[in-house]
């Protein structure tokens, strides 16, 4: 049943975004979050909607799919939205509904509801194209070669770059091998009578014990054969270690990064003169 | 001087109370080439063997020489230490801890990435030991996935990868299936046979041992016996009495030569005992 739970988000692909290096979707992710944070006028808010929307339908992943990537920050959105809505200054002529609850007395003002709406949209754009350039184009193993390199520069000043990295791509080897384990152990665990489904939460926690104890101590003794196998295959460190796989950053990879680079100067699009829309008042600034 | 050259090693676990002698005076050639069987009932100090040949335990008393280095000595550095492995590849038991990578290929390139190979020629070996393991076809594979006897002709692999010469497969096939005992067999038989290269297989299976030049029986940390897997399956008292179960067929050929009935009892072939014992009647109905 746990053997379900996918790892990441990597759907494989032939797409220009699947064969970007890894170093260059790092990069432009960075890029684009800098590049929606500097959004400010609704005209760069749409530049940014139409640069997401030919994101997903160039990484030829179903729409469907990548929305899925917001449903578990659904939640974040609603309540960052509804703060802002609340919270934010305004003009008083601006006041669209006043509640009086208690001694509670909240006011909507089209500032409110302007800000809440670039709110929600940072974050839903925000996921949306990391989730297209980054997680959903490149496999885990890719990335942390790719962060790998990237930082390798930092190891000069002995900054652990390679051990971190070793480090994360062997959790990403274990993380199935492990699931498959406790897998077994509840099976084990349930056959002599164990119940992990009634009681309360207490109740329940206390029940996964006897599941996590025996995985923790298997856990010891793979970490002690895994050293040992690494040991007998050469492995000492960063030092000296060459790779088969050659990373090389193709002119695709430049002009990608050239073309996402361009977006930062969404910053620059003009506002919209808050008269053209009818509105008195109204400011897209924050 | 034989490729492998143990002088009187003694090797003990623990300190002062806990002390257990592990390994006791042990003397030992191994030849170039030769396809070595090591028997022995639980905690008779196989591994502690395999892993003093790796280095990976220092001998308290003796000497031990591998393709005439010395490598008992505290002192031997870190090159050396990396030589040594790249010589003599260590297969383990549990074939889950010891592939490092997400991916079969990569995992192959582990040593030769250590070893600080060329890219180009890490591919080659690469391309060249998954042929001749024959899983070429699961190079992309994660290796979670795979079949144990797959899985451990993955961990062959990458050792061949480094070019070895000596390699030590320390119970590999104990948690395997019969298919997968099978699958390693035949890789261990085209390694000596094909490759030259000097195996030593740790097991508790009478028939894989039968299929080495030479059977050594280990005895609570002393060489009990050690000849060809004729002479040693003759002595079947002795074995039974070190806990070693002899089999059926060289059980049956033992008693009815004990009952005085002249049989050859260093047969563990199931054929081969009807072919006896056939050989026998024939013999004395004339
Ligand atoms: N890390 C350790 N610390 C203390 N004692 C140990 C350690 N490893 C092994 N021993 C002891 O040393 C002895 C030899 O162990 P070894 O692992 O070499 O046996 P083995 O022949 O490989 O057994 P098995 O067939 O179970 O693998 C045993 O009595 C064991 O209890
Ligand atoms: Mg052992």
């Amino acid at each position: 049943m746990l053997k379900d739970i996918t790892l990441g988000q990597f759907f494989p692909g032939n797409s220009l975004l699947h064969r970007l290096d890894p170093r260059t979707k790092i990069l432009c992710s960075i890029l684009l979050i800098v590049a929606v944070f500097l959004a400010k006028s609704a005209l760069a808010y749409g530049v940014l909607i139409l640069l997401t929307a030919a994101l997903i339908i160039i990484s030829q992943i179903p729409a469907g799919t990548v929305f899925k990537a917001l449903k578990p920050l659904i939640v974040i959105i609603i309540i960052t939205a509804f703060f802002n809505m609340f919270f934010t200054g305004g003009e008083e002529e601006n006041v669209l509904a006043d509640f009086r609850i208690w001694f509670l007395h909240p006011v909507i003002r089209v500032e409110g509801i302007v800000s809440a709406v670039k709110m929600a949209l940072r974050i839903v754009l925000l996921i949306l194209q990391t989730s297209v350039v980054l997680t959903y184009t490149t496999s885990p193993i890719d990335m942390t070669d790719g962060i790998e390199r990237l930082l390798s520069p930092l190891a000069k000043i002995r900054v652990p770059v390679h051990t971190f990295a070793m480090m994360m791509s062997l959790a990403l080897r274990f993380i199935p091998t492990l699931i498959e384990e406790t897998d077994k152990i509840i099976s084990a665990q349930k056959s002599r009578g164990a119940d992990f489904s009634s009681g309360n939460v207490i109740r329940r926690v206390k029940a996964l014990v006897p599941v996590l104890i025996p995985l923790l101590l298997s856990s010891f003794r793979r970490a002690d054969d895994l050293a040992l196998a690494m040991e007998c295959r050469c492995y000492r460190g960063g030092t000296g270690r060459t790779r088969m796989k050659i990373m090389k950053m193709t002119a695709k990879d430049f002009l990608f990064i050239l073309f996402c680079a361009l977006f930062i100067a969404v910053r620059f699009l003009p506002m919209i003169s808050s008269s053209a829309l009818g509105i008195t008042g109204m400011n897209f600034s924050f | 001087m034989a490729f492998i050259e143990c002088k009187d090693v003694s090797f003990s676990y623990g300190e002062g109370e806990n002390r257990k002698a592990a390994v006791k005076h042990l003397s030992l050639s191994i030849e170039k080439g030769t396809f070595t069987a090591v028997l022995g009932h639980n905690g008779s100090g196989k591994s502690t063997l395999a892993k003093l040949l790796c280095s990976i335990l220092l001998p308290d008393e003796g000497e031990i020489f591998v393709d005439g280095m010395k490598i008992s000595d505290e002192n031997l550095s870190e090159d050396d230490l990396i030589e040594l492995h790249r010589k003599v590849g260590m297969v383990f038991q549990n074939p889950d801890n010891q592939l490092v990578a997400t991916v079969v290929e990569e995992d192959v390139a582990f040593g030769p990435e250590n070893l600080g190979v060329e890219p180009a020629e890490i591919r080659r070996r690469v391309d060249e030991v998954l042929k001749i393991m024959d899983i070429s076809e699961y190079a992309r594979h994660s290796p979670t996935r795979l079949s144990g006897g797959q899985k451990q002709r993955v961990a062959v692999a990458g050792i061949l990868a480094m070019r070895p010469s000596c390699m030590i497969f320390d119970e590999a096939t104990a948690m395997l299936d019969p298919q997968g005992r099978k699958e390693v067999m035949e890789t261990i038989g085209k390694l000596h046979d094909e490759m030259g290269i000097t195996v030593i297989h740790i097991t508790h299976n009478m028939e894989e041992a039968l299929e080495a030049d030479r059977v050594i029986v280990l005895n609570d940390g002393v060489i009990a016996l050690d000849g060809t897997p004729h002479e040693v399956f003759s002595e079947t008292e002795a074995m039974q009495r070190m806990g070693l179960d002899v089999q059926q067929p060289t059980k049956l050929l033992h008693e009815l030569r004990l009952a005085g009935v002249p049989l050859d009892d260093g047969i563990t072939d199931l054929d081969a005992c009807a072919r006896e014992i056939c050989r026998f009647c024939a013999g004395k109905k004339q």
